[in-house]
């Protein structure tokens, strides 16, 4: 920050351990009285060197570490990161596999909503709402601990299509959980779209002009909220999401009444695509039959010798005959445009691989954001833009 | 797409203005390693144009021996930290950058990491913070 010889301004350093920041951001602002004057943010408190590792890492092995990426939407990281392999190598992943993923895709998306919503609620100091929705995710939850093993990292697609394929009993509990989804975001609307201090607390506070918006980088329901009706998944449709019919949620000031508004409705499309998947899922093998690329089951590696080997020339050999090359692939992430840039020389090991994380393109405009404005504005703010340090940092 | 270096703020201009073309969106900034091959780094920008949806991925080649290359900050303010970024993980300086600093590794990081040649296990440790030793 610059020195200020008449330097009036208190500065103040809402660090990086605090109860208002979500993750580990510090803010050095300095106020006059309440408003901010200058404000300045830091990040890198959670850099682990994913694009280091994953040098020295093979394409399977890698999968991992795309679960820790957005640790609150982990099913998109992982379709993201298979779907950008799967083009470089130019391979076709089967239809269930597809629908599948799209179905986990947006119950993560559900849950990284809810995760945005309710601690943000708690800042603005509606403390129910954070009950009413975090009941359901813990009920997603549960879904994705049947599925995949584990509640947050779920480490479930693998490159040609997924690790195991859906438990019994899946469509039935599936149902059942999405049915208190509704009641969830119609109680919280009940308890916020008419409330006078709501709306006082929430209308021009964190605003931000679509043009503006589009400079720095913004996607998602961030760049929605501000009139922008742009989404991936409409735009240039991955997977089966041109079979699939939803709306995109459009706000118009993108200030922090409309992205909350944003998000609550994304929920409800992402609801209704994934019963439009439970009702069309095909049946059929869920991997690819091409041994060189897809792991074999675990009943072989434990039973015969040949699946044995093929298992374990798999981690330390790695896949065969990658083409040279290299990917941009970009998929809709819960915060916006979670991209992977891929280049290859042939090796086992990817030779560059950089994810390009939403929350590093919107939180730079963070400090315009809330330069000059008032202090609890700022943590507000904070919580509506959705910063997810793990993205923000890899 | 392989552009000069030395004019690549002028290219990111004219893309974003021009009616035709008008990428308005800067996807992305970063670099790839090739000092062993070919002795450059390749910057490579992602852009976006939201009215023809349209990709495109434009790539400036800079040697290891002047890695230098004008900001893009003066036609998209979004890539502020991208080039703070590249800068950070190659060292690659942005000229007309408002403020060129390291943002992810510590201020006083030693080297620059993403960069081929550097070490992950060197023999003297970096410690950011002061190590209190005991005296026996």
């Amino acid at each position: 920050m610059k020195e200020d010889p008449k330097d009036d301004l208190i500065p103040i350093n809402i660090g990086p351990s605090h109860p208002a920041v979500h993750g580990t951001l510090p803010i050095y602002a300095k106020l006059d009285g309440e408003i901010i004057a200058e404000a300045d943010v830091e990040i890198g408190y959670l850099h682990r060197g994913f694009e280091k590792l994953a040098e020295d890492l093979t394409y399977h092995q890698f999968i991992p570490f795309t679960d820790r990426l957005n640790y609150v939407s982990t099913f998109i990281n992982n379709q993201g990161y298979a779907e950008a392999i799967e083009k470089l190598l130019d391979i076709e992943v089967p239809e269930r596999a597809h629908y599948i993923r799209v179905m986990l895709s947006e119950v993560s998306r559900i849950m990284d909503h809810i995760t945005c919503l309710g601690p943000n609620m708690v800042d603005t100091g509606a403390l129910t709402v954070y009950w009413y929705l975090f009941r359901v995710r813990e009920e997603l939850y549960r879904l994705c601990e049947m599925v995949s093993g584990a509640r947050m990292t779920t480490n479930y697609t693998r490159i040609g299509g997924l690790v195991r394929d859906l438990p019994e009993g899946f469509e039935d509990t599936a149902r059942e959980i999405l049915k208190g989804l509704p009641v969830a975001i119609k109680d919280t609307e009940k308890l916020i779209k008419k409330n006078r201090i709501f709306l006082d607390r929430s209308i021009g506070v964190g605003e931000i002009s679509a043009e503006d918006a589009i400079d720095w980088g913004f996607s998602g329901p961030n760049l929605r909220a501000c009139g922008v009706a742009r989404d991936i998944r409409k735009d240039e449709p991955y997977s089966v999401y041109d079979d699939l019919e939803f709306d995109i949620p459009v706000g118009n000031r993108g200030d922090y009444y409309d992205r909350t508004f944003v998000r609550l409705e994304e929920m409800n499309q992402s609801m209704r695509i994934i019963l439009q998947v439970l009702d069309k899922l095909p049946k059929g093998p869920i991997n690819i039959d091409d041994p060189k690329i897809i792991l074999p089951p675990k009943e072989e590696v434990y039973d015969s010798m040949e699946g044995l080997i093929h298992h374990f020339m798999f981690f330390i050999e790695g896949m065969e005959d990658i083409p040279e090359g290299e990917i941009y692939h970009a998929v809709e992430g819960a915060n916006g445009e979670l991209g992977f840039y891929i280049v290859s020389d042939g090796e086992k090991n990817p030779y560059r691989l950089h994810v390009r994380s939403p929350c590093f393109a919107y939180y730079q405009a963070f400090p315009s954001m809330i330069t000059g404005k008032l202090l609890a504005d700022a943590v507000v703010t904070l919580g509506s833009l959705n910063v997810v340090a793990g993205e923000l940092d890899r | 797409m392989k552009v000069d270096a030395a004019v690549v703020d002028e290219i990111l201009k004219f893309m974003k203005t021009d009616k035709g073309l008008s990428f308005n969106f800067l996807s992305d900034i970063t670099a790839v390693d090739f000092l062993k091959d070919r002795g450059v780094f390749e910057v490579v920008y992602h852009l976006l144009s939201m009215k023809n949806n349209v990709r495109v991925r434009i790539k400036a080649e800079v040697p290891e021996s002047k890695p230098e290359l004008p900001s893009a900050t003066s036609v998209y303010k979004g890539a502020n930290w991208f080039e703070r970024e590249t800068y950070d993980m190659f060292g690659i300086t942005f000229t007309g950058h408002p403020d060129l600093r390291r943002i992810m590794n510590p201020d006083d990081f030693p080297g620059h990491p993403l960069r081929k040649d550097f070490d992950v296990a060197p023999k003297d440790e970096y410690c950011p913070v002061p190590v209190i030793k005991p005296d026996n």
